[in-house]
């Protein structure tokens, strides 16, 4: 194990924690001392010092309080045009009185489903952060689809996040899909206020056989907040299953995305865009393990970066060695506009089957001078051009994104962004 | 399919051809690694103190340093103690002319293909043979000693060219950089030494082979080379090793610097002995090999034919100081059997307009695994950098592995990187093709793995292009499975 960072600061989380999960608690705090928090020259988080970030702007190493939502703020919250589930949590904690529900659709707070078996897709022994959140979440949701129901209409994980001393958010989300069963999630943070916090999020998704889920996240909250995202996901036979992760903002940002494909003839798509300005630093780490022959894997990845922030993408293809005929393939695109701004990208093959077609690209780069030239010569200001360029860079991936409103809405930021100076 | 394992099996257990060792009396030191031992071994080669002090310091860096573990390798851990860091062949006095090389020296050439008799009447190579830490022969000295570049032995430069040595010893790859070449400075036993003066064009290629001979004998050679402004050199390191059942290590370091609009070429083919069929025996190359664009447009090119060694750990690495310089790698790297094989380039562009360019492709085949790492840097204030990789991967057989670890840091906007890898496997339809019209599988998969490489092969001086082919087919034969 990578050298250790004695992670006392963190004491008062494991205080805090409920006592619920009682056992699983324990382990997810065995597990974390057997970790602790990954030093500076771990490999996984090597040029994402997160340990240092959240010794220094988190003052208060203690569980965020439930804070009061009104019925009216989720209405306003909701991007237009949305139609669908929506539930609302309150830092990390279920509110099922203002949220709704659909046919198929069986929802539970984690706290009154004490038999689900968390833990058992996201292994708190591979990550510290899995870890500390499986010991000290105080709260969560338990989504359950049955078998043979597609449930068209989106459903919105609302995450409303507020917390005035600098706490920790920690969301718990599980969710199993029956066989045959069809979903698209949201998961949407929203903060509150402008007070920095750490959110420590884990989510598992038990998917079925043949089938078919989608999961967005958009990743917009102020620009003091501290996240780390993992999200675990077990793919059976003849499934199918999307992440579409955008990431606008924030303080320093670390998405931990796994992919177990588990089945034959199973597909895992990745698509992410990254558009960073400021001083924030977002870090993707993707893995995807084709444990089986026959499964296909996707990924795509773009990132603009102005000003002073820095980029990291970390794509991981691990071919095992039954797992013949696999094809899976990786890209990731990025643009640098300012002089200080940082990427380091590490797209990785790891194959241990030799019948295999396995591909990955990589670029860094700078908008086309040529292109720029063009639009300018037609009329069209500097900025506009440059923003149109940008935004068909970027177009790539948000094209992959089903859900009309979702689109429009995370569409219409960028532009915005990008038609201004950023 | 069974005829294909049929194949294997013959070829695997093939006995690799140079396994052999001739006997002869060496001169070496004491089991064990301690100060008294580098004392010892400067001595014995009559150092100037600075050196035994160089080497001393290197050997305390050394003590604080512990064995990297990150490469994508697994071996059983040598213990460094119980290796001898110096055997010379005994001879009474120094050759003065290959005639008065000891005759079974000549003999274990000739085995090889490359007697240094033949190799005089080419008369286009000159040839520094490094036998066991010593070198015994250097051939066409004086023709080069006329356009004023030195090609010697590293301690016969230490003794001529203090100056030179004392400049350039260490300033490309520190003592401290890494556990090896801390290893490497505190006890390497000789090497060469090349400079080419300003504006001199090398008219022959360089070249040095390497064998490893007594057992139990660490191997750490040290090769300098410096080219001033406006020379150019084009050097060529071979090696080859006789079969051991235990691990011998080498842990060679490799300094290159390139002033104002110089050129160096650096090739190497490398066939060690890789172990026997059953991943027994088998050489530990850890190498340390840089070189540094250090004038504006200046040029360093990498070339490897990677084929033999148990366990392979090398980066041969371009520091891109001077605006408008130029790094090349291309490197095939073939591993069949038990082989392991960590090895790659990394680029690190410092100056203005600098350009770089990665070629690798690795082959797998039994149950070797084969990973390329490298790492492309473009610093703040590198203007311009423009970089294209390449990595390639070639499977053969389901128990084999290939494995990519690009990193890629970019800190500046003007940088144009781009970076693409495949991993396949042998087209099954391509050796098709080849059977209907009469051609041998084996032949065919030569054919196929030589057009692959094809584009690291040209880059190699033609006598090592062709050597270089066989050695690919002759490693990879009947693997396809």
């Amino acid at each position: 194990m990578s050298t250790l960072t004695q992670p006392e600061f963190v004491l008062g989380l494991f205080e805090a924690a409920p006592a619920s999960f009682s056992s699983l608690r324990q382990l997810g705090k065995e597990s974390f001392y057997a970790q602790g928090l990954p030093a500076l020259k771990s490999e996984e988080y090597k040029f994402t010092p997160i340990a240092k970030k959240l010794e220094n702007s988190i003052t208060e190493f203690s569980p965020a309080e439930q804070v009061t939502i009104s019925a009216e703020q989720v209405k306003s919250a909701i991007f237009p045009g949305f139609e669908g589930v929506v539930l609302v949590f309150s830092n990390g904690y279920f509110l099922p009185q203002l949220s709704s529900n659909s046919e198929g659709l069986t929802i539970h707070s984690l706290s009154e489903k004490e038999n689900t078996p968390l833990g058992s897709i996201a292994d708190a022994a591979k990550d510290p952060f899995t870890a500390l959140n499986q010991a000290t979440f105080v709260d969560g949701i338990h989504i359950s689809i049955a078998k043979k129901i597609s449930i068209e209409s989106p459903i919105l994980l609302l995450q409303f996040h507020q917390a005035k001393g600098g706490q920790v958010i920690s969301p718990r989300i599980w969710i199993e899909a029956g066989d045959f069963s069809k979903a698209t999630f949201i998961d949407y943070h929203i903060s509150l206020d402008d007070a920095p916090y750490f959110v420590n999020k884990v989510v598992e998704i038990k998917g079925g056989i043949n089938a078919d889920l989608t999961y967005h996240s958009l990743q917009q909250e102020h620009n003091q907040v501290i996240e780390v995202s993992n999200l675990v996901t077990d793919i059976q036979k003849d499934s199918q299953f999307t992440s579409t992760q955008i990431t606008l903002s924030g303080d320093m940002v670390r998405n931990n995305l796994t992919l177990n494909l588990l089945g034959s003839n199973s597909v895992g798509n990745m698509y992410g865009v990254y558009l960073l300005n400021g001083k924030t630093h977002v870090d993707n780490h993707t893995n995807v393990d084709h444990t089986i022959p026959h499964a296909e894997s996707n990924e795509l990845y773009k990132g603009i970066l102005a000003d002073q922030s820095r980029g990291v993408f970390n794509g991981k293809i691990f071919v095992r060695q039954i797992a013949q005929k696999t094809n899976a393939f990786q890209q990731n695109n990025n643009i640098l506009l300012s002089e200080d701004a940082i990427i380091n990208t590490k797209p990785q093959l790891e194959i241990w089957a030799d019948d295999v077609k396995c591909s990955h690209g990589c670029t860094v780069g700078q908008l086309d001078e040529e292109a720029l030239f063009y639009l300018q010569a037609r009329g069209i200001d500097k900025i506009t051009a440059r923003g149109l360029l940008l935004y068909a860079f970027a177009g790539e991936v948000l094209d992959k994104i089903e859900v009309e409103s979702l689109q429009k809405f995370i569409v219409n930021q960028i532009q915005e962004r990008l038609g201004s100076n950023f | 399919m069974s005829k294909d394992n049929q194949i294997l099996e013959d070829l695997t257990a093939k006995e690799y051809e140079h396994g052999w060792s001739v006997n002869f009396e060496t001169d070496e030191a004491p089991l064990g690694l301690n100060e008294d031992i580098i004392r010892w071994i400067s001595t014995k080669k009559e150092e100037p103190s600075w050196l035994l002090e160089w080497r001393l310091k290197a050997f305390k860096t050394w003590q604080a340093m512990s064995e990297p573990e990150w490469a994508n390798v697994h071996y059983a851990k040598m213990d460094l103690q119980a290796l001898r860091y110096y055997s010379a062949p005994k001879q009474s006095k120094k050759p003065k002319n290959i005639n008065e090389v000891d005759p079974e020296l000549i003999a274990i050439y000739e085995r090889l293909g490359i007697s240094l008799n033949e190799q005089k009447r080419l008369q286009g190579i000159a040839i520094d043979v490094v036998l066991d830490s010593v070198s015994v022969a250097t051939t066409f000295k004086e023709t080069l000693g006329k356009l004023g570049i030195i090609f010697c032995s590293f301690s016969e430069a230490v003794k001529e060219h203090p100056d030179l040595v004392k400049k350039y010893l260490g300033s490309v790859v520190p003592m401290t950089d890494n556990y090896y070449a801390a290893l490497n400075a505190a006890v390497f036993s000789d090497g060469s030494f090349c400079y080419i003066p300003k504006g001199v064009r090398c008219p022959m290629e360089l070249s040095t082979y390497f064998r490893i001979n007594a057992a139990n004998t660490g191997q750490f050679e040290r090769t300098l080379i410096v080219a001033d402004d406006s020379s150019y050199v084009s050097y060529l390191e071979g090696c080859t090793a006789p079969q051991r059942d235990e691990n011998q290590l080498h842990a060679a370091v490799v300094e290159i610097y390139a002033g104002a609009h110089a050129e160096v070429k650096y090739s190497t083919v490398q066939n060690w002995f890789p172990g026997d069929k059953d991943g027994k025996g088998g050489i530990y190359n850890f190498v340390t090999k840089r070189g540094i664009c250090a004038g504006d447009h200046s040029k360093i090119s990498w070339t490897q034919v990677e084929t033999g060694s148990a366990v392979t750990w090398k980066y041969p690495s371009c520091i891109l100081k001077g605006d408008y310089s130029i790094g090349e790698f291309y490197s095939v790297a073939v591993t069949n059997n038990y082989q392991q094989a960590d090895t790659g380039t990394k680029m690190i562009h410092i100056g203005k307009n600098t350009k770089s360019r990665i070629v690798s492709k690795g082959i797998s085949a039994g149950k070797s695994q084969n990973s390329y790492r490298g790492q492309v840097q473009v610093m703040k204030r590198a203007h311009n950098a423009r970089n294209f990789s390449q990595c390639d991967s070639l499977l053969m057989g389901d128990q084999c592995g290939a494995h990519t670890f690009p990193y890629i840091d970019i800190a500046n906007p003007s940088a144009k990187v781009e970076h693409e890898a495949t991993t396949s496997k042998i087209g099954e339809d391509q050796i098709f093709y080849c059977n209907q019209r009469g051609i041998a599988t084996e032949d065919a998969v030569a054919l196929i793995v030589n057009g692959y490489a094809k584009e690291v092969l040209n880059q190699l001086p033609m006598e090592f292009a062709v050597e270089a082919q066989k050695l690919l087919a002759l490693t990879l034969e009947g693997s396809v499975g």
